[in-house]
């Protein structure tokens, strides 16, 4: 079963790493690259990838008539941002999971887990077997 | 011959057979397909059955079967429709001609002014270095259905643009090399920028370039801007083990550990340039080539000789005039008369660079080297928001948690 693993963010907790110390931050991007790997090397990983800042978010509109506008993103009102996303294969809900919880449990400021909210969403998949 | 892994004569062969077939029947996009049904019948009976007599006439007989037979396929109708398919008549002239004018004129045929330059990398990726689709769309992470189609389509806009296959003449020879040149330039900097990328299995681009640019170089060893490419590509990759740390983590120049870089490519480099420039004929990759060649032979940062950079860097920007060249050029003048003459440089870019995060990055580098901490955080939190780069991101916000530290 595949399952899509979503990161997101507060603007504030951006501008929160650009606030760590040296140590936290090396901290906190060993985590993400073990973190990886270990999906990898469990055979869970499908796709991975991080998104860019908010900053360079765009939204496109188009009426169908004439030129489509584009204006910076994302959308005022919204309070969190995607930042990065996992695809992963695996055999249960439950352990979706228990992958996105190590997601959540990144290390933060001094090394606390920073408990971030991550999304965990089936991906909708071919049709199911006749039982 | 035989101390030669079969894979290593298939792939020197390849471009060889592709371009003998090409000419052959005229029909450049059918010939890719069948040469590469033909290579993977060599590499399923070879090893198995030895090699023939001459591998190189199994494969061009094996191309031209497999070829007649796609033609006798369902679209042979519209095929015979499209042009007079009449198969030339190969002289022997013909079929052993120097393999040099093959080898070009496939990469003449694969960089051609109306593809875009993913799929003139692709092409040439495949049809001048033997890759397979599957490796190609491994090496740019795309799934391989959608290089598929990027191939087939670059053929087909190659077909439908009605060039001959023979080597451009004359007043055209130049562009088009220098297309070569570049695309060769793209692969070789792909590999060099996801080499950073962890510990993902993909295949060596940049081992793949510079096998390329070796053997454009062997069949225009009178090129110096071929020389120059050849000498910039090694002097780079020699670099490459102390570029990155344990967690795929940039290290810049200046942290490397000089004892990890390939001695023997630096000297390899150093001489091919060298060589080059006594041509007076002085070209662009010359010149990028000869500036790493004397951070490389430097034996630490402190004594990079930093005033010879700034004037090779000075001749770059008259030749070729953009503004990354005047980016390296302010790096440099600041290392050889202080931040404030480099920052005097990088206010002539705020047009030309507006908002791009390479600007603020060297920015906030002379910044600190200025003295500036608070300045220097702001442009490197800007460049961090900016960075398309994973690596750089990590580099950066590192960087800023230093400056904060006080470091």
């Amino acid at each position: 079963m595949k399952y899509m693993i979503m990161m997101h963010t507060g603007q504030d907790a951006t501008e929160g790493i650009m606030n760590w110390s040296q140590q936290d931050v090396k901290r906190h991007i060993e985590f993400q690259h073990d973190f990886d790997r270990e999906l990898r090397e469990a055979g869970e990983m499908v796709f991975n990838e991080g998104l860019t800042f908010p900053d360079q978010a765009r939204i496109v509109r188009h009426d169908g008539k004439g030129a489509p506008a584009v204006t910076d993103g994302p959308f005022p009102e919204a309070k969190e941002f995607l930042i990065g996303f996992w695809i992963v294969d695996c055999a249960s809900p439950e352990r979706a999971y228990e992958i996105a919880a190590k997601a959540s449990s990144a290390p933060g400021k001094d090394g606390a887990p920073l408990g971030i909210p991550i999304e965990v969403r089936p991906i909708v998949g071919p049709p199911q077997a006749d039982a | 011959m035989a101390d030669r892994s079969i894979e290593d004569l298939l792939r020197e062969l390849a471009p060889r057979v592709l371009a003998v077939v090409a000419r052959k029947y005229r029909d450049f996009d059918t010939a890719e397909d069948a040469v590469q049904e033909a290579l993977l019948a060599a590499h399923l009976h070879w090893p198995a059955d030895g090699l023939p007599d001459s591998p190189e006439a199994w494969l061009i007989a094996t191309a031209s079967r497999r070829l007649i037979n796609m033609w006798r396929g369902d679209d042979a109708r519209r095929r015979r429709e499209e042009q007079d398919w009449t198969p030339v008549t190969a002289t022997a002239a013909d079929e052993s001609a120097a393999d040099r004018d093959d080898t070009l004129q496939l990469l003449f045929m694969c960089t051609h002014a109306a593809l875009t330059s993913s799929s003139a990398i692709a092409l040439t990726l495949r049809a001048v270095g033997g890759l397979t689709t599957a490796e190609i769309a491994a090496a740019f992470l795309v799934p391989e259905a959608t290089m598929g189609q990027r191939i087939s389509r670059a053929k087909q806009r190659i077909h439908a643009s009605g060039e001959p296959f023979r080597l451009p003449s004359g007043a055209d020879w130049r562009p088009r090399l220098d297309a070569v040149l570049h695309v060769l330039y793209l692969i070789f900097s792909e590999g060099y920028a996801s080499s950073g990328g962890g510990e993902l299995v993909r295949t060596d681009l940049s081992k793949e370039a510079i096998r390329l640019a070796r053997e454009v170089h062997r069949l225009l060893p009178h090129e110096p801007e071929v020389a120059g490419l050849l000498a910039l590509m090694l002097l780079n990759d020699a670099r490459r083990d102390a570029r990155t740390g344990p967690h795929g983590e940039l290290i810049p120049l200046p942290e490397q550990d000089r004892a990890r870089w390939d001695r023997a490519a630096i000297a390899e480099g150093v001489e091919l340039v060298s060589a080059a420039l006594r041509q007076r004929a002085v070209g662009p990759y010359q010149l990028q080539a000869a500036i790493a060649a004397v951070h490389d032979e430097a034996a630490a940062a402190a004594e990079t000789d930093w005033p010879q950079i700034l004037a090779l860097y000075g001749v770059l920007e008259r030749i070729q005039p953009n503004p990354m060249v005047t980016l390296n050029r302010a790096v440099a003048l600041a290392m050889v008369d202080g931040p404030r003459a480099g920052l005097k440089v990088l206010d002539t870019l705020d047009g030309p660079l507006a908002g791009h995060h390479r600007l603020a990055a060297v920015r906030g580098h002379l910044l600190e080297m200025a003295g500036d901490r608070p300045g220097a955080i702001e442009q490197l939190r800007a460049a961090a928001v900016g960075t398309p780069s994973a690596p750089e991101l990590r580099y950066l916000l590192t960087e800023i948690a230093r400056l904060r530290d006080g470091d």
